[in-house]
C-alpha cells in the first residue's frame, strides 16, 4: 500500500479494495453456512472447548483494544490534558466500531442471539459475571454511541442536537471510565471460575486487576497506531490541530504506557510471588510466560521510555504495534493456549478456517467503516462551523 | 428464588467489609457471608465403583427414561468401554474403564453424568439464571431463556455439560436432571433404578454419607478412605467411592474444597465499590483540574495585566522625559535666539555708535 495521500475509490486503494471485497464475501458465505449448519459446520469447538476465537479474539481481544476511547477522553476531560484534544474522536470512533463488531461477534458464537437481551429482560443472573460483562457492554455501547454523536450531528449538520450531545461530555466521561473499569476487569474474572482449568500462571485471584491495567495499556498503544496509521492513509482529512498535536498525543501516550506498563510488570511478579508458582517458570508453559511477560511487557516498557527520552517517534510506533500484539497474545493465552492445559492434545483446541475467516471478516468491517466515516465526518478535522469541540 | 441470588446479596452486604482486599481472592473468603452447606434434606445418588461392573445397564436406563436418541452402538456392545467417552449432546451419562493397575484392583468402571453440586458452578456462571439448585438436591436446566453463551461448560470443573453444536438456531444445553421429574414423583433416577449389582443407591444425602462412611470403616482393605464429592468444589449431591486413587479414574483430586460463588464473589464485590468511588474521584480530579486550569487563568490574566500596566508606566516615563527633553530644547532654542538677538542687538549699537 501506499502511503501518499488517497482518496477513497482512488487506483491507490485498488488492490485494499480487493483483497477487502474477497474477504467480505468469504465472511458472507461462511455467514449463511453458521446460520443454517450451526456452530460445528464452522468452528473447530466441541464440549469440552466451548469457547475458541470468536470469545477469545473477537471479545477479549476486541474489547481490550478498544480501550482507547475510554483512556482518551479521560485523559483529555478528567485530568485536563488538553493538548491531546484532537486524538479524542478517532479513539470515541475507533472504540465505538470496535465495541459494535464485538457484538456483532457474539451473534455469530451464542446460540440464539435474539436472546442476548434476555439477561436483562427475563432473569438477571446476578452472580454471574458474565451478566456484569454483558451488561456494562451495552450500557458503554450507548455511551460510545453518545460520545461519538457530535461528530455525525454536525456532519448531518443538526446544531442544536449536537449542541446537547456535547453538553453530555463530561458525563459520559465519568460513565465510560466506571463501565469500562467494571467489564474490563470482570472479562479477567470470567475465568475466576475455573481454577482447575487455566494454568495456574496465568490463574490469579488478580486476574481482573490484570485485565483492567492491560486494558489501559492497550487503549494507550491502540491511540498511537491508530494516529500513525490514520496519518499514512488520511492525511489529507488531517487540518493543523491535528498535525501539531499528532507529536505530543504520540510522546505522551507513549510516556504514559511504559509507566503502566512498567506498573503492569510488578503486579504480575507479585501475583507470581503470592502464589509461590516460580518452579513453574520452568516448566513448557512456564517458558511461554516468560515470554508474554519478558517479550510483550517489558520489553515495550523499556523501548517506550527510550522511544520518548529520545523523542523517536519510529520506534515509539513500533513499540505501539507490539505492545498491541502482546496484548492479543496475552487474551489468547487466557481463553485458548493456557484454558484447558490439562487436557490431552487429542482434546485441545484449535480454530477451524472458518472461524479465523469471520475474524479477518470483522475486522475487515470495522477498517471499512472507519474508511468511510473518517473521510466523511469531522473526525481527524475540527468542522470550521464548530470550533472547540 | 434461588440460594445463589440470596448469597449475591450477601456478598453486596459483605463488600463493605471485604473493601480493598476484595480483589485478593484468599483473603476475601475471610469476609464473605457462610457457606451454603445444601439443603438439609436433599436427595443424592452413592456411586460404589467397587461394585460396579461395567454392563453399561445405567446408560440405557437413562436414554429411556429421557426419551434420549437411540446410541450409535447399541448398550450391551461393551467394546466402546475401550475408549475414552464423555457426556455429550443426547448422553447424559456414559461409563468407562480404566485400567489401574493397581494391587490386584485391575479394572475399574466410573459412571459418569452431572454431580449435582451444592453450589454449582453452572448456576452461578450462567446470566439469565438458567439454571436451579432445587431443594430435593437436583441442578434443573431451563432451555427456555438459555441464550446459549456457554459459560456454563467453561465453568463446571466436572465438564458435564453439553452443547447442540449442529443446530444452527436452536441449540440448547444438555445434562443430567438427576431424573428430576421422577424423583419428585417418588420415583428412582433411571440409571439407579436399572443397576443389577446396587452399585448406584439414591437416598437422602445425609443418609448416603453415613452409608458410605459405614462401607469404607466396615472394608478398610476395599475402599480408599475418601468419599470423592462429599467437600469437592464446595460438596456435591452425587457421592463416589473407590477401591483406587480416584484420580486413577480420571476423577481430579486437586479441585479443592472452595466453590464457585466463593471463588468469584470478590470480584462482585467490587461491582459497588467502583460504582461508588469512582465517580467521586473523577468528578475530584475534574475538579482539581479545573480550579488549576482557573487560577492559571487568572495567573496568566493578572501577569498580562501587570505587564501591560507596567509598560504603560514605561511609557509614561518615556513621554514625559521627551516632553522635558522638548522643553528643554525649546528653552534652549529660546535662550539661544534671545542671546543672538541680544548679541545682534549689542552689535548694531556698537555699529551705530562707530558711525556716528
Ligand atoms: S457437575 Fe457441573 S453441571 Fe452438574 S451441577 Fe455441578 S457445575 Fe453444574
Ligand atoms: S449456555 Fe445457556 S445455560 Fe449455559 S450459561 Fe449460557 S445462557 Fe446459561
Ligand atoms: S448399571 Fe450399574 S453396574 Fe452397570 S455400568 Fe451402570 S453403574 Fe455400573
Amino acid at each position: 500500500m501506499s502511503d501518499t495521500t488517497a482518496h477513497v475509490g482512488s487506483p491507490r486503494y485498488s488492490a485494499f479494495n480487493v483483497i477487502a471485497g474477497i474477504i467480505l464475501a468469504l465472511g458472507l458465505v461462511v455467514t449463511v453456512l453458521r446460520f443454517s449448519g450451526g456452530l460445528s459446520s464452522v468452528t473447530n469447538l466441541d464440549d469440552y472447548n466451548p469457547w475458541g476465537i470468536w470469545i477469545g479474539f473477537d471479545l477479549m481481544v476486541g474489547v481490550a483494544l478498544a480501550a482507547g476511547g475510554y483512556v482518551t477522553s479521560a485523559a483529555v476531560y478528567i485530568f485536563g490534558m488538553k493538548k491531546f484534544h484532537s486524538a479524542v474522536r478517532p479513539a470515541v470512533l475507533t472504540g465505538f466500531l470496535g465495541y459494535t463488531l464485538v457484538v456483532i461477534a457474539l451473534h455469530y458464537d451464542v446460540g440464539r442471539p435474539w436472546r442476548l437481551p434476555y439477561p436483562f429482560i427475563m432473569q438477571q443472573g446476578t452472580t454471574s459475571l458474565l451478566f456484569e460483562v454483558a451488561a456494562c457492554v451495552a450500557l458503554y455501547l450507548t455511551v460510545l454511541f453518545l460520545e461519538f454523536s457530535p461528530a455525525a450531528l454536525e456532519w448531518l449538520g443538526l446544531e442544536r442536537a449536537r449542541n446537547w450531545a456535547v453538553k453530555l461530555t463530561l458525563v459520559l466521561t465519568i460513565f465510560g471510565v466506571i463501565l469500562s473499569t467494571l467489564h474490563q476487569s470482570s472479562l479477567g474474572a470470567l475465568f475466576l471460575i475455573a481454577p482447575s482449568k487455566l494454568h495456574p500462571l496465568w490463574y490469579s485471584p488478580f486476574i481482573p486487576l490484570y485485565f483492567f491495567v492491560s486494558s489501559v495499556i492497550a487503549g494507550l498503544s491502540m491511540v498511537i497506531c491508530e494516529s500513525s496509521m490514520s496519518y499514512k492513509y488520511f492525511k489529507d482529512k488531517m487540518d493543523d490541530t491535528h498535525m501539531k498535536e499528532k507529536e505530543s498525543v504520540t510522546l505522551g501516550f507513549g510516556k504514559a504506557a511504559s509507566l503502566v506498563l512498567a506498573g503492569y510488570f510488578v503486579i504480575k511478579v507479585i501475583g507470581i510471588a503470592s502464589d509461590n508458582n516460580w518452579s513453574l517458570l520452568a516448566t513448557g508453559y512456564g517458558a511461554w510466560y516468560l515470554v508474554e511477560l519478558l517479550g510483550f511487557v517489558a520489553l515495550p516498557c523499556f523501548l517506550y521510555a527510550v522511544g520518548v527520552r529520545e523523542k523517536n517517534i519510529t520506534l515509539i510506533k513500533w513499540t505501539a504495534a507490539w505492545t498491541v500484539l502482546g496484548i492479543v497474545v496475552n487474551r489468547l493465552n487466557v481463553s485458548w493456549i493456557a484454558f484447558n492445559y490439562h487436557l490431552p492434545s487429542s482434546e485441545r483446541y484449535f480454530p477451524h478456517i472458518a472461524e479465523i475467516v469471520i475474524s479477518i471478516f470483522l475486522v475487515t468491517v470495522g477498517i471499512l467503516i472507519f474508511r468511510y466515516i473518517v473521510t466523511r465526518m469531522p473526525i481527524l478535522y475540527e468542522d470550521p462551523d464548530y470550533p472547540q469541540h | 428464588m434461588s440460594i445463589s441470588r440470596r448469597q449475591f446479596l450477601g456478598w453486596l452486604g459483605a463488600a463493605g467489609t471485604a473493601g480493598a482486599g476484595a480483589a485478593v481472592g484468599k483473603k476475601a473468603h475471610a469476609a464473605a457471608s457462610k457457606r451454603f452447606e445444601g439443603y438439609p434434606d436433599s436427595d443424592g445418588v452413592l456411586f460404589d465403583s467397587t461394585r460396579c461392573i461395567g454392563c453399561r445397564k445405567c446408560e440405557e436406563g437413562c436414554q429411556k427414561v429421557n426419551e434420549l436418541p437411540e446410541p450409535d452402538r447399541p448398550f450391551d456392545d461393551l467394546t466402546v468401554l475401550e475408549i475414552k467417552r464423555r457426556t455429550r449432546a443426547g448422553v447424559y451419562t456414559v461409563v468407562n474403564k480404566y485400567d489401574t493397575g493397581e494391587n490386584g484392583k485391575g479394572t475399574v468402571f466410573r459412571k459418569i453424568q452431572c454431580n449435582h453440586c451444592l453450589e454449582p458452578a453452572c448456576a452461578s456462571a450462567c446470566f439469565v439464571a438458567a439454571f436451579t439448585k432445587t431443594p430435593t438436591g437436583a441442578v434443573t436446566y431451563d432451555e427456555s431463556v438459555c441464550v446459549g453463551c456457554r459459560y456454563c461448560m467453561i465453568a463446571c470443573p466436572f465438564e458435564i455439560p453439553t452443547y447442540e453444536y449442529d443446530q444452527p438456531l436452536t441449540p440448547k444445553i444438555e445434562k443430567c436432571t438427576m431424573c428430576y421429574p421422577r424423583i419428585t414423583q417418588g420415583l428412582l433416577p433411571g440409571c439407579v433404578e436399572i443397576c443389577p449389582v446396587e452399585a448406584l443407591s439414591f437416598g437422602k444425602r445425609k443418609d448416603l454419607l453415613r452409608e458410605a462412611r459405614d462401607r469404607i470403616q466396615k472394608h478398610p482393605k476395599r475402599y480408599v478412605d475418601h468419599i470423592y464429592g462429599e467437600k469437592e468444589m464446595g460438596g456435591t449431591n452425587w457421592l463416589y467411592l473407590s477401591g483406587v486413587e480416584f484420580e486413577k479414574m480420571g476423577m481430579r483430586e486437586d479441585l479443592g474444597t472452595t466453590s464457585a460463588p466463593e471463588l468469584t464473589h470478590g470480584a462482585l464485590s467490587i461491582v459497588p465499590m467502583v460504582v461508588g468511588l469512582w465517580p467521586v474521584l473523577l468528578t475530584g480530579v475534574y475538579a482539581i483540574n479545573k480550579r488549576k486550569e482557573k487560577i492559571n487563568r487568572e495567573e496568566k490574566e493578572r501577569a498580562v495585566a501587570e505587564a501591560l500596566g507596567k509598560a504603560n508606566a514605561e511609557a509614561q516615563a518615556k513621554l514625559s522625559q521627551t516632553m522635558e527633553k522638548a522643553e528643554n530644547d525649546k528653552k534652549t532654542e529660546i535662550d539661544t535666539a534671545v542671546k543672538k538677538a541680544l548679541e545682534e542687538a549689542a552689535k548694531k549699537e556698537s555699529d551705530d555708535k562707530e558711525t556716528s
